[in-house]
């Protein structure tokens, strides 16, 4: 297998071969391992190394064509070189993407640091334990239906024909844990939980475990909920899980498209409570997979997008940029059509609310833990949502875990219903977030 | 043809293959046996190969404009390794003799197990001759004859320009396009050899209206495997008329009010009720991971009488039809309930190891960085006795669900999916149209509350993602009434 520079070197090379003077290349290769056990016992180990790339090609007329390919030897890249500059003459004729302007600004402290991957056997003993105490932690607790143990290393290129080029390398270990319970005529329940880490020795699986049983047990004693209106506390993951969904409200691309709830004059409006601030924040320190260049070779930064409820600005790819006077912002694919998209949340409380609210002293406020089946139940360019969740009814600090509902409401309305914006942040794979609080959405139980 | 097994581990590194990435034929014959030998020779218990080439190409117009032409090409390969319960996959994009070696070399490694010493005899494996899918069918000509770019690029704009025509307060329309060409081949140590050629090839609108703050979106996509035609003969002026007359009544829809109903759900992307609250609770892969309620259900009534279901390998054309699976096993059609009684489960290889339960044809993956699991084909409640009016007739107040969206089962059998065109149904009759509904439902309640089928089925394409990656799959079924079910809505 040809490594990341062997690659770029073919790649180059055979644009040479094929007389080929406008292209740029992205690829990225991934090393990785994955376990998986049941019962004790191994169940699954994957391991895969693989590699991709993608090749743009401008011909004569200036229309660009595209193609990847995971055949990274000469010959592949080759073909994929020549299949793109075929495309190339179906390309777009107005708005044509082009080289990222910022594509050869040097960006500091690119990582090429990568952890010493651990042999397979330490991965499945570390799970293997992982799952036994998942299993003694209560005696409802069954089984631990899904689980994985895994390590990656990640490297990725860019390079062009006007002389850009870019690296980098890192990895990442992470655990996942899901348990189901039995008890005698009761319900199966379940709960689970992430940790994500630059290395399997500083991955905290312990406190995966933990959390994975207390969400577990604590949905043991359940309970259907009446239909109605209720004041609603997302944990950041789901609160996150929303903004990602809805996330055609910032991106320049959507917008250009008419596929977002926002038109390029709503930036500088109040399109949210006072309450809340997100930034997009790709080198945000706890981003632990942060990538210091997109699609296009653009560095990544820290775009401020909404600012006490005010939208302040766009994720942008270079031509979203030039089409609407801007700066691109590193959130780029490559691609035919660039698509752009969120690398890291960051939410967090601008002001200070009227009153500080807690779940311990609240009355019968629902806590939305989870969010499911998101890809059916949001209707992004309608902006309403209808989903199913786990949570919990809290009522002056003692929780009951809810039985099979609900949750709906307009995605524009909630943002501007948000009534606290707790100050505590955590860690969640798709960005940091507090707590947020809203009045006032349709839970559907019995 | 017959080849040599005098074959000694030290040998290994100077053996010379010349097979062609550019097609999987019998030249892989040699270096496959060889692998495999080495496999078993080192202790494991079963090993397979599955190679991939792959040709694909996406193809998308807004309004009128071409803006994405992505082609997309790939090769790799993935071994699996068995000893005793536990199995490893490793994939790579290396498919010359020593990059296959190193990948079944890590596959063992990982299961503890050592290369031969030197000098040790290799027993390679006696493969079957090759069972060609592809050539059997004349499937080899199929990506010369499917549509250039030029003539999708034509259908597209042709396709939105009708979608102009049709649709009110349009603010974007789109049509989409992809072409997926997909050879494998499959070795194992238990002698599987076989190849096929898989072509399949969605097209589907997209429109969005908005009429101030009202506003619809709303999709319709078609699907086929088999026949390199098929954009030729979509029907496009067809869809677009359906999908602006359904983006004309969601757009001033009210929100559903939630609660509890009695649904009819209409035929063809309907199906996906019996995909989610059953179909994957069939999946062997369930069993495994205890994660079904009918895991000890089989001959049990476990459904409404009204109701059986099959899922096949090989309906004509259908979006999940496969000659044979990703493990080299021909697809069969598998009965999986009768009159409301559990026949059958889907069991792929390590499936049907793990549970007992017979394999069906059922082994797939989205591609060679998945082990096969088993997976759905082409899903259907087949028809009633009834015919649709009975249906409504049946309903005083309820809901009638027309067109149907995504949807998930979670790991305790609760499910859910959502509704994209939904209709108030009052004293029999359609009133109003209604958005925003989701169902929700446990597997194990719903499906003896299947009371009635109608006698129109109709399947629809789909996709599905499980633990093998995303597939392409057909879910079906004729008009049905379910007597209760969670509607959730504002």
């Amino acid at each position: 297998m040809p490594n990341i520079n062997e690659i770029a070197t073919y790649a180059n090379d055979n644009a040479d071969k094929l007389g080929i003077k406008k292209f740029d290349i992205y690829g990225s290769t991934v090393d990785e391992t994955t376990v998986q056990v049941d019962q004790g016992e191994p169940k699954q180990v994957k391991a895969s190394n693989r590699s991709v790339v993608t090749v743009r090609v401008w011909n004569e007329d200036n229309t660009m064509g595209v193609t990847s390919t995971t055949d990274v030897d000469p010959k592949g890249l080759e073909l994929a070189l020549k299949t793109a500059y075929e495309a190339s003459f179906f390309g777009v004729k107005e708005n044509v993407p082009d080289f990222s302007p910022e594509a050869t600004i040097p960006i500091p402290n690119t990582p090429h640091d990568k952890a010493t991957q651990a042999p397979v056997s330490v991965l499945i003993e570390r799970l293997v334990l992982a799952e036994k105490e998942l299993l003694v932690a209560h005696p409802a607790i069954k089984q631990v239906p899904y689980n994985g143990l895994a390590q990656r290393d990640i490297d990725r290129f860019y390079l062009n024909s006007d002389g850009a080029v870019r690296t980098e390398s890192h990895s990442l270990a992470s655990v996942y844990l899901y348990s189901t319970t039995e008890e005698e005529g009761k319900k199966p329940r379940s709960g689970g939980a992430l940790r994500i880490n630059r290395s399997l020795d500083n991955l905290d699986i312990d406190g995966c475990i933990k959390e994975t049983a207390e969400k577990t047990i604590s949905h043991l004693n359940y309970e259907k909920i009446k239909t109605g209106k209720y004041r609603v506390v997302f944990s950041p993951e789901a609160f996150l899980s929303l903004l990602g969904a809805f996330s055609n409200l910032f991106n320049a691309q959507n917008i250009l498209d008419k596929q977002s709830l926002s038109t390029p004059d709503d930036l500088g409006k109040q399109i949210a409570s006072p309450l809340l601030s997100v930034y997009d924040d790709a080198l945000h320190p706890e981003n632990i997979g942060a990538e210091t260049f997109d699609g296009e070779g653009t560095p990544t930064r820290q775009v401020s997008i909404i600012e006490n409820g005010v939208l302040t600005g766009f994720l942008h790819s270079a031509g979203t940029a030039k089409r609407m006077n801007a700066k691109p912002t590193g959130n780029a694919s490559i691609g035919a059509k660039v698509n752009v998209s969120p690398n890291f949340f960051h939410v967090f409380a601008a002001a200070s609310p009227e009153q500080e609210l807690s779940l311990e002293t609240a009355e019968n406020v629902i806590f939305v833990d989870d969010l499911h089946a998101l890809h059916a139940g949001v209707k992004s360019l309608q902006g309403s949502f209808s989903l199913p969740f786990d949570g919990w009814i809290i009522n002056k600090g003692v929780r009951t875990s809810i039985e099979s509902a609900t949750i709906a409401g307009d995605f524009l309305e909630l943002l501007n219903s948000i009534i606290y914006v707790e100050k505590e942040v955590e860690l969640t794979p798709g960005g940091v977030a507090p707590k947020v609080w809203v009045d006032g959405l349709s839970i559907t139980g019995e | 043809m017959l080849t040599s097994t005098l074959l000694l581990s030290n040998q290994l590194p100077t053996l010379q293959y010349s097979s062609t990435t550019e097609r999987f034929d019998e030249t892989w014959e040699a270096p496959l046996a060889t692998l495999l030998g080495l496999g078993r020779a080192a202790g494991a218990d079963f090993i397979e190969f599955f190679l991939e080439r792959r040709n694909y190409i996406n193809c998308l117009a807004e309004d009128d404009t071409i803006t994405g032409i992505s082609p997309s090409l790939g090769t790799g390969a993935g071994v699996r390794v068995f000893r005793g319960k536990a199995d490893c996959y490793v994939s790579t994009n290396d498919l010359s003799f020593s990059g296959l070696k190193a990948a079944l070399e890590k596959g063992l490694s990982i299961l503890g197990l050592n290369l031969p010493a030197p000098n040790a005899f290799i027993p390679e494996i006696n493969l079957e001759l090759l069972r060609d899918y592809a050539t059997k069918s004349g499937k080899d000509g199929w990506l010369s004859l499917c549509s250039s770019i030029r003539e999708m690029g034509e259908v597209l704009l042709d396709g939105t320009a009708k979608l102009k025509q049709k649709a009110r307060h349009i603010q974007s329309r789109r049509a989409n396009y992809f072409r997926d060409w997909q050879e494998v081949l499959v070795a194992a140590s238990d002698g599987t050899f076989a190849r096929d050629i898989r072509l399949t090839q969605s097209v589907g609108f997209s429109l969005l209206c908005a009429d101030g703050a009202n506003r619809a979106s709303i999709g319709e996509r078609a699907g086929n495997t088999s026949d390199a035609n098929f954009l030729r003969t979509w029907d496009y002026q067809q869809a677009a008329d359906q999908i602006a007359e359904s983006a004309g009544k969601m757009l001033y829809a009210d929100y559903v009010e939630s609660g509890t109903y009695p649904i009819i759900m209409a035929n063809h992307f309907g199906g996906v009720i019996f995909h989610e609250a059953c179909g994957h609770l069939l999946e062997t892969t369930q069993i495994e991971r205890n994660t079904t309620p009918f895991a000890d259900k089989k001959g049990e009534k476990i459904a409404h009488e009204s109701l059986t279901a099959w899922d096949e390998g090989r309906s004509e054309n259908a979006f999940g039809t496969i000659d044979m699976d990703d493990e080299g096993m021909p697809a069969q059609r598998t009965l999986l309930i009768e009159k409301g009684v559990l026949k059958n489960f889907l069991a792929d290889r390590a499936g049907s190891s793990r549970t007992g339960h017979p394999r069906t044809g059922s082994g797939r993956r989205q591609n060679y960085t998945f082990a096969a699991a088993s997976r759905m084909r082409n899903t259907y409640i087949a028809p009633g006795e009834y015919i649709t009016e009975d249906l409504f007739a049946s309903v005083d107040k309820g809901i009638y669900c027309k067109k149907m969206g995504g949807g998930s089962v979670g790991a305790t059998g609760q499910f859910n999916f959502s509704v994209d065109e939904a209709y108030l149904i009052e004293n029999g009759k359609i009133t109003k149209p209604l958005k925003g509904a989701i169902l929700i439902g446990e597997a194990k309640e719903i499906m003896n509350k299947i009371s009635m089928c109608s006698q129109d089925l109709e399947v629809a394409p789909g996709f599905c993602g499980s633990v093998s990656g995303s597939i392409y799959t057909t879910v079906g079924q004729p008009h049905i009434k379910v007597d209760s079910i969670t509607v959730g809505g504002r």
